[in-house]
């Protein structure tokens, strides 16, 4: 375990079968009893209530803002505006800070009197309740300098351009492998389609929440709602020019978050500044409101995807031109090309990136940033190239199935897509799908199955974990990751029981908080497999120190025994060649007086796992590609809709995901993950859309009432299953991630189970009522 | 307002749709009508007010009968009984998730009938019997709805769990959990968005079949 990676075996030594088992999970019993401490919910001595107050206008000129009727409220403690914000020692405004903090966006509101976007704060004001607060806001006067601002890319006033590089560098302007122009000319089957996206926002139920105290002059600790303490640690520690260790992040539990809490976003700084301003803690919550404009959101977008087939259905070329919205300051764009170029065995491809810059915020990852979108487009086009040619469209996939990755010509480490598919088809009954689009009725409903693809990478990432191993048999793990509600607390509970050989009511696991070892951001789907492995190494640490003092120890049964020779296994250490040869780690350190033993360790998740080579600066998506094999999970979700056509409403009906996604560690937790992950990207198919005012650039349905997620009543059961899939490349304990594969695909799947229900292509999303009526009256 | 796609949830008739100024009837109303103060649910809203119309102004004292206990709290007359919940009793249980009564994670029980707190002001429920999350299990011993979320992994951030868990046990109290299909259509005022639905229906209906 020196020198190559290790690996967990599932029955191997040291585990005791409970890594994959369906346990409850472990911080449910806080959860349902409503004891479970969010970041908002810290009870302080001396806590004070933050509130921003939110530019009307999307662009212009702060001339003037009267803050003195709003001071003089009962309980108003101070007001900050760019006129007073104590000053930060760095501040996102130019890209170097930028890029020092890690901040998603270029701009810190109350650093000037400019106005980029409705929705900016222009003050928060700080009272001693939280209605004094809000009502002392709504007091503050703001005089605009009000311009005509830009609204998305498609208006006339944006400047478009070819970016040299999009989604904070890490992905380029422009791709190209073969002569896709020229193997698209001379294909016979030759498909154009654009694919249309509206604005997406995350709306975790959790809205963000900043709790800052500031616990000495230059000592602030800061109970925050995001997917990173370490991130937000360091934002913050540049931002207010102090040495890492005095800025604490705490985030015991998280409302949900789908990326919008994985970067460190203004109110949180600003929320500190006010701290510091009153001298008390201040508690900052957004409103629902605020959250559409504080956090980012997935940008509007088009793409156009030229797919070139020989007419037995084989690709020949895919070039797909993506042109969305940013921000006045930063060049963000998904990735949509990297699952494009990387689905079907096709020898030629292209991709370019068109930004357009308008009065919005940044935009920023969403659960399956790339992927989702650009699932939309290839498994779509994969299914019109199916209906030309009449072929089944699960067939036309199996017919450009990748055996190597089409983009860099290496093996995979595992890919189980086929049994996917095979699995998948049998539980949904694929087989009595009827061949032809428009066909199926019940009733005066129109009937449609779909099916998609689903891929995501194995992002290459590492993390450290602590173990502290009690001669009475318990055990405290732990690492500062965060649990979204994805399952960490109890995933990883059970691969610190297995890898100690101790039941998991002996384990207590803790995340959350900077003071614990560094662990990534729950984001890209890295924490399960980044995570878990830094725990198994952790406990491999403290096996060895044990060995090493079993073997020193006349009277251990395994005196004078070379360590390579000793194994641990459930709990005890004993030889390889005779496992009657040994004793469990109590008597081992009871004997030798040891109250308790710690080891620590890293986990390599991705390439650098293979490699063994640090992540790099960046996470997720950095040096992907840098390892032997290219890694990444497949699955395959099935769709059945109902579809109206008098009012043109769309029910899903039945839903079936298969995934192979590595090694499980809870049937329970991951088959929800996979649900609602699925869940969300049927809301992305069917409703979720962000109006942006074409004249003003606001947002017209910035609330859960009018923003519309899927509700119980619009979902149906649904089955998921898991391959069962060993990779030995991916990290120690063999995981892929899967909190966004879970919805790549899913709008393709319902979006070609409408165009098998009413023959008609919808390319635009949400398919709401309007668009299914219009396709059906041409 | 959408095309109503939720009102047409799978088998239910139209007229077993809450009517009873619950979230969604309440939006409804407010959405169609607004102004129309004379809206029957309004009304009663209207009366019930006036039945405490004794002038408050500034910070009062009021007392709140929150899970059996009354506690006394000084807070202005603005303040929602979700914020006198969260902010001056540290029951943090009952979240806010919109402050709008547009997601259901503030749901808490007052007299027995599951509402929104974050409609509602602390003064005006005062005498009344409220339970939160934090009243529901005896002890150490969980009330069945939420053994039956942990067992069915009806949550996931957990965020919007106590007003479902809350909104499942009225659920089951006003027989509206019968069939899977009436469970969706009468939990739909909760919003889940990590998507644990299909685990909510299945943990309502255990309860409603052993009730």
């Amino acid at each position: 375990m020196d020198n190559e990676p290790a690996f967990f075996e599932t029955n191997g030594p040291g585990t005791g079968g409970i890594v994959g088992q369906p346990l409850d999970r472990v911080d449910g019993f806080a959860k349902v009893t409503g004891q479970a401490k969010y970041s908002a919910e810290y009870k302080l001595p001396g806590l004070t209530y933050g509130v921003l107050r939110t530019s009307e206008i999307a662009r212009g000129k702060i001339q003037s803002i009267d803050t003195s009727v709003a001071a003089k409220e009962p309980g108003v403690l101070a007001i900050l505006t760019h006129l007073n914000l104590p000053k930060l020692a760095k501040t996102p405004n130019d890209p170097d800070s930028k890029k020092a903090i890690g901040a998603p966006m270029g701009f810190l509101p109350l650093t000037s009197d400019q106005v980029h976007y409705a929705g900016q704060p222009v003050a928060l004001v700080v009272a001693d309740t939280y209605d004094r607060a809000v009502h002392a806001a709504s007091l503050v006067k703001v005089n605009y300098a009000v311009e005509k601002p830009v609204v998305s890319f498609l208006d006339p006033k944006a400047q478009v351009f070819d970016p040299e590089k999009v989604q904070d560098g890490k992905t380029p302007g422009h791709t190209r492998r073969g002569n896709p122009q020229e193997a698209f000319a001379a294909s016979p089957i030759q498909l154009t389609a654009t694919y249309e996206h509206a604005i997406n926002h995350h709306n975790p139920m959790e809205p963000g929440a900043t709790t800052a105290v500031w616990e000495g002059p230059d000592r602030v600790t800061v109970y925050e709602s995001t997917q990173g303490v370490t991130r937000t640690q360091k934002a913050l520690s540049a931002m207010l020019g102090l040495p890492t260790e005095q800025v604490r992040v705490v985030t015991k539990y998280l409302g949900g978050g789908f990326g919008c809490k994985g970067s460190t976003w203004p109110h949180t700084i600003l929320t500190v500044q006010a701290a510091k301003a009153v001298g008390r803690p201040v508690r900052l919550s957004l409103t629902r409101p605020q959250q559409f404009t504080s956090m980012g959101h997935r940008e509007d977008q088009h793409q156009t995807l030229k797919l070139g087939a020989t007419r037995e259905g084989r690709l020949t070329a895919l070039i797909h031109e993506k042109t969305s919205t940013t921000s006045p300051w930063d060049n963000y764009a998904e990735p949509n090309s990297r699952i494009i170029n990387l689905l079907y065995n096709c020898p030629a491809f292209e991709s370019t990136y068109q930004l357009g810059r308008a009065n919005v915020m940044t935009s920023t990852f969403t659960r399956a940033p790339g992927e989702a979108p650009g699932s939309f487009a290839i498994e779509c086009s994969m299914d019109d190239l199916a209906a030309q040619l009449g072929i089944d469209p699960l067939q036309i996939r199996l017919l450009n199935y990748a055996d190597k990755d089409p983009t860099n010509g290496k093996p995979w480490s595992s890919k189980s897509l086929k049994q996917c598919y095979a699995r998948g088809a049998e539980l949904f009954g694929w087989s009595k799908r009827n061949p032809k689009n428009g066909a199926t009725r019940q009733g005066r409903y129109l009937m449609g199955m779909g099916m998609a693809t689903a891929s995501y990478p194995v992002h290459n990432n590492q993390g450290t974990a602590r173990i502290r191993l009690y001669a009475d048999g318990h055990a405290l793990v732990q690492t500062g990751a965060t649990d979204l509600g994805t399952g960490t607390y109890t995933v990883m509970t059970q691969v610190a029981a297995d890898s100690l050989g101790i039941a998991p009511d002996k384990v207590r696991f803790e995340l959350g908080d900077t003071r614990l070892p560094t662990a990534p951001n729950s984001g890209g789907s890295v924490a399960a497999g980044t995570v878990s492995s830094s725990i198994y190494m952790a406990a491999q640490d403290v096996w060895q120190k044990l060995t090493k003092l079993a073997i020193q120890d006349k009277k251990s049964p395994l005196y004078r025994a070379k360590a390579a020779d000793v194994v641990a296994e459930k709990g005890r250490l004993v030889l390889k060649t005779d496992k009657t040869k040994g004793e469990d780690f109590m008597a081992l350190m009871k004997r030798a007086d040891m109250p308790d033993i710690e080891g620590s360790g890293q986990g390599k998740y991705g390439a650098g796992y293979e490699t063994g080579r640090a992540p790099g600066p960046a996470d997720s998506g950095h040096e992907d590609d840098k390892g032997g094999h290219s890694m990444h999970s497949f699955g395959v979700h099935f769709c059945e809709v109902r579809v109206d056509p008098e009012v043109g409403t769309v029910r899903v009906t039945r839903w079936v995901s298969v995934h192979g996604a590595g090694r499980i560690l809870n049937a329970k937790t991951a088959r929800s993950q996979i649900i609602g992950g699925s869940i969300f990207g049927i809301g992305n198919a069917l409703m979720e859309e962000t109006f942006r005012d074409p004249n003003l650039a606001r947002y017209t349905n910035a609330s859960l009432g009018e923003y519309h997620i899927p509700v119980n009543a619009d979902i149906p059961d649904m089955t998921v299953e898991f391959i069962d899939e060993h990779d030995p490349y991916i990290n120690a304990m063999g995981v892929k991630g899967i909190g966004e594969i879970s919805m790549v695909g899913v709008a393709a799947a319902v979006a070609n189970a409408v165009f098998h229900a009413t023959g008609k292509r919808i390319r635009s999303l949400p398919i709401t009522p309007d668009k299914v009526m219009n396709s059906l009256a041409v | 307002m959408n095309l109503d796609t939720k009102g047409d949830a799978a088998g239910t008739p139209h007229n077993s749709a809450p009517e009873d100024g619950t979230r969604r009837s309440f939006i409804k109303q407010a959405g169609g009508i607004l102004g129309l103060a004379l809206a029957p649910p309004l009304i009663s809203q209207a009366e019930r007010l006036t039945a405490f119309s004794k002038t408050v102004e500034g910070v009062s004292t009021m007392t709140l009968k929150v899970n059996g206990t009354a506690r006394t709290i000084q807070a202005e007359p603005r303040v929602s009984l979700l914020d006198a919940l969260r902010e001056y009793l540290d029951l943090t249980g009952t979240k806010k998730g919109c402050d709008h009564g547009q997601c259901g994670a503030c749901t808490v029980l007052v007299e027995g009938r599951r509402i929104n707190s974050c409609l509602t002001l602390a003064v005006m429920n005062q005498g009344k019997e409220i339970t939160t999350i934090e009243g529901l299990a005896k002890g150490e011993e969980l009330h069945p709805m939420q053994q039956a979320f942990l067992k069915h992994d009806g949550l996931q951030c957990g965020y919007c769990t106590p007003g479902q868990i809350l909104s499942g046990v009225a659920c089951v109290q006003e027989g509206h959990a019968t069939t899977d299909d009436q469970v969706r259509e009468w939990m739909s005022g909760n919003l889940c968005r990590c998507g644990a639905y299909p685990n909510i229906v299945a943990a309502v209906r255990e309860v409603a079949g052993k009730a």
